[in-house]
């Protein structure tokens, strides 16, 4: 580009930033939406299960029962309701009041002095199954305490062969925010992207304006690059807000550098700003291109991204088509370098991926633009 | 009167479908979604990459390694021949998990007494982490207590018997799959609704429908029921796919489910027309759809579980009628759930439909500039 090019460019830079000045929702997308969705996000997502409402059937008490109860009452995990039968525990669970019901039957104690084993029925509600799976395991625990401490106090030691002990590397304590925000980072980012574009070249079309300007000395490119710049500046300003939430208010460490993690986000950026371009340029009107923005960007990049769902489980062909989703790159970038630190293999490789991206997107903008002129 | 709601409900219907792109984006979208959401949304895990670093050479290792290998839900990705490839494998995700057996692990065993394991999992997705845990755990009771019997250890007095109600196998692909159906029914009627009032406003063909004979009440249902219409008739066919497809078992009444999706679609299309009426550009009525949809989708219980959110956020939700459906929609597929059980989740979700679409129509005259 000679300097007639550049000041060309910077005319366009200066229209688009007035049109943005001028409709606060441009504006309101990149600051109000991503600060907005993150906090409520940020509070409200976890998949930590606490106080789970468990429903404990004792048909005859004992020492035994009641110890084992006490357990579960001073327990993090759950909050015990008794029933007093189990028929009427059932009924709890169907109107689900109660994620599960221990049952400890009559015979429990005189089982357990005869030596045993003497059956503890629990009973789950598998409609959510991760749920049911968590709790399960929390029971396990509680229960498994009970049993080496009254093994103990009858004088006998209780061991099982096989003693595990875990590590959770990158996150000990297990809390789910520490991944779910950087990976709502990532859906939050591709909803920006998209919103910010998706609209802005439909519009020209749509109005005609387009061709008033191709009719100018201005580039295609120009075009393109007047649009880019101002767009690209508001996205960033989001993605440092977005940063900001999830270190200060969110309280996720933050291991790896800050700018690897700024460089990354301004290549999703780009791509993500080239996908709104591209539906832009594909979609005849607004009107289809919000549509297709609203069907392409939230849920593919909410289920596909692995942000909560682990890619590696999903069927080979599904895992193929999570290539095409941009956030997927992001998602593994984030999460590395928010809790693991700067990870080059992982981070060189998803870079890669999502510059080829971006270079595609603008590549097939350039191309249909062209073609919608013939 | 109907003769006029008519008109304009065929008019809306036209608008929507007349040209081939507009009919592909409602059908083909939602399908396609439909299918690879259904594959990919999964808490299970299977295949997950892993690694073993076995220090101990007798037999116990050696079996407690095969039932892992012999598990689908495993697969072994390297042998480690030191303490030094743990940390890399973790770190670059070659692997999620990493066993770690000492070297006096079967020598342990063999004299009666327990030997240690060390399990180190890739905690970046800490839900992941948590259901390859309980994988592992899963395995390593059932290798212990057939040691256990084998061997001659004492058995514990008391024994743990789990049964689970509605979905024995825990799959979660019957939670996931019905709660994509109301996502893409959601999805589908904001698609048809959140931008009609907000082209016409932009185009100003919406001054001079105002103008016509036409009372508002007429114009909203002129704009609601092209809404209700489509958002009813892609809902039955997500619904076909899902019970044909993917094999949810659909236990309960399909009035139960109906009116719990007529009320949603309703509750939506109310949400909908407010937004694109609030809107006066396409742009902010996108804007708005967004506002609403991923809030709505995230806070409704779909992959989280609303017991697990703040108690504020709790009492936030009941104003999503997504959360509503989500639950309807699976208790009548799971649980054969019937009218009488699912009754106060019917209502909100009317109140919603019936108060949106009422501001809405409001907003229609109010907006006038």
């Amino acid at each position: 580009m000679n300097g007639g090019g550049w000041r060309r460019v910077k005319g366009l830079v200066r229209k688009e930033a007035l049109q943005i000045m001028r409709d606060p929702s441009s504006i309101a997308i990149a600051f109000v939406l991503p600060a907005l969705l993150l906090f409520i996000f940020g509070y409200g997502v976890s998949l930590d299960a606490k106080r789970v409402p468990l429903a404990l059937v004792v048909e005859k008490s004992s020492p035994a029962a009641s110890s084992l109860t006490a357990d579960f009452y001073e327990s993090q995990w759950f909050r015990p309701v008794r029933y007093g039968h189990i028929q009427a525990a059932q009924e709890a669970m169907r109107h689900r009041r109660v994620e599960g019901i221990l049952w400890l039957r009559s015979n429990f104690a005189s089982r357990l002095f005869t030596g045993g084993p003497a059956p503890i029925g629990l009973i789950l509600n598998g409609v959510d199954g991760n749920t049911a799976r968590i709790v399960a395991g929390y029971v396990d625990g509680v229960w498994s305490n009970w049993l080496v401490r009254y093994a103990a106090a009858q004088g006998r030691q209780l061991s099982l062969p096989v003693n595990v002990e875990q590590r959770i590397w990158f996150n000990p304590e297990v809390r789910s925010t520490n991944f779910l925000v950087p990976g709502l980072i990532a859906v939050i980012m591709t909803l920006i992207g998209a919103l910010l574009t998706s609209m802005v070249v439909a519009r020209e079309w749509e109005r005609g304006t387009m061709e008033a300007l191709l009719v100018t000395p201005v580039r295609l490119r120009e075009i393109l690059l007047g649009k880019l710049v101002p767009y690209f500046c508001l996205g960033m300003g989001g993605q440092i807000l977005s940063v900001a939430m999830a270190v200060y208010l969110f309280e996720v460490p933050l291991r790896g550098s800050l700018a690897v993690l700024m460089g990354v986000s301004s290549l999703f950026l780009l791509a993500a700003l080239g996908m709104g371009l591209l539906i832009s340029t594909v979609a005849h009107n607004q009107f289809i291109a919000g549509q297709l923005a609203i069907f392409t960007t939230f849920l593919p990049a909410f289920i596909l991204s692995g942000f909560i769902f682990d890619i590696g489980s999903m069927p080979g062909w599904v895992q193929t088509i999570t290539h095409a989703i941009a956030a997927r790159y992001f998602v593994a970038v984030l999460q590395s370098v928010f809790l693991a630190g700067d990870i080059w293999p992982v981070i060189w490789l998803n870079s890669l991926a999502l510059a080829i991206m971006a270079a595609i997107f603008f590549a097939l903008v350039r191309l249909r633009s062209r073609k919608r002129l013939e | 009167m109907w003769g006029r709601i008519r008109a304009l409900v065929i008019k809306e219907l036209l608008a929507l479908l007349k040209d081939k792109t507009s009919r592909l984006m409602l059908i083909g979208p939602p399908l396609f979604q439909l299918l690879i959401f259904s594959y990919a949304a999964t808490f299970d895990l299977n295949q997950v990459p892993y690694a073993v670093y076995n220090q101990d050479r007798g037999t116990a290792s050696r079996e407690l390694l095969a039932s892992f290998q012999g598990s689908p839900a495993f697969k072994l990705k390297a042998t480690l021949d030191h303490l030094g490839q743990v940390a890399p494998a973790i770190d670059k995700r070659e692997v999620l998990l990493v066993i770690n057996i000492p070297p006096d692990f079967s020598r342990q065993l063999l004299r009666g007494k327990p030997g240690d394991l060390q399990v180190l999992i890739d905690g970046r997705n800490s839900n992941t982490a948590m259901v390859l845990l309980s994988y592992v755990r899963t395995i390593v009771t059932t290798f212990s207590a057939k040691w256990a019997a084998d061997h001659g250890w004492p058995s514990p007095p008391a024994e743990l018997k789990v049964r689970t109600w509605f979905n024995p196998n825990l799959e979660s692909r019957w939670f996931i799959v019905p709660g994509i159906v109301g996502l893409l029914t959601l999805v589908v009627a904001l698609v048809v609704t959140a931008l009609t009032v907000a082209r016409e406003r932009e185009n100003g063909t919406f001054d001079q429908l105002l103008v016509t004979p036409l009372h508002p009440a007429e114009i909203l249902l002129g704009k609601a029921l092209p809404g209700i219409l489509i958002g009813l008739a892609e809902g039955s066919i997500i619904i076909l796919v899902a019970v044909k497809a993917f094999e949810v078992p659909l236990l309960g009444s399909l009035g139960a489910l109906y009116l719990g999706m007529g009320l949603f679609i309703l509750s939506a299309v109310g949400v909908g027309l407010m937004i694109s009426s609030i809107a006066v550009t396409q742009q902010q009525a996108l804007l708005g759809a967004f506002l609403f949809l991923v809030p709505a989708v995230i806070l409704s219980g779909f992959a989280t579980p609303i017991a697990n959110m703040p108690v504020l956020v709790q009492k936030f939700t009941l104003l999503n009628p997504l959360r509503y459906f989500l639950v309807i929609i699976r208790s009548v597929f799971l649980e054969g759930a019937d009218l009488e059980l699912l009754l106060p989740l019917y209502w909100p979700m009317a109140v919603i439909g019936v108060v949106t679409l009422i501001i809405a129509g409001w907003l229609f005259r109010r907006r006038l500039y």
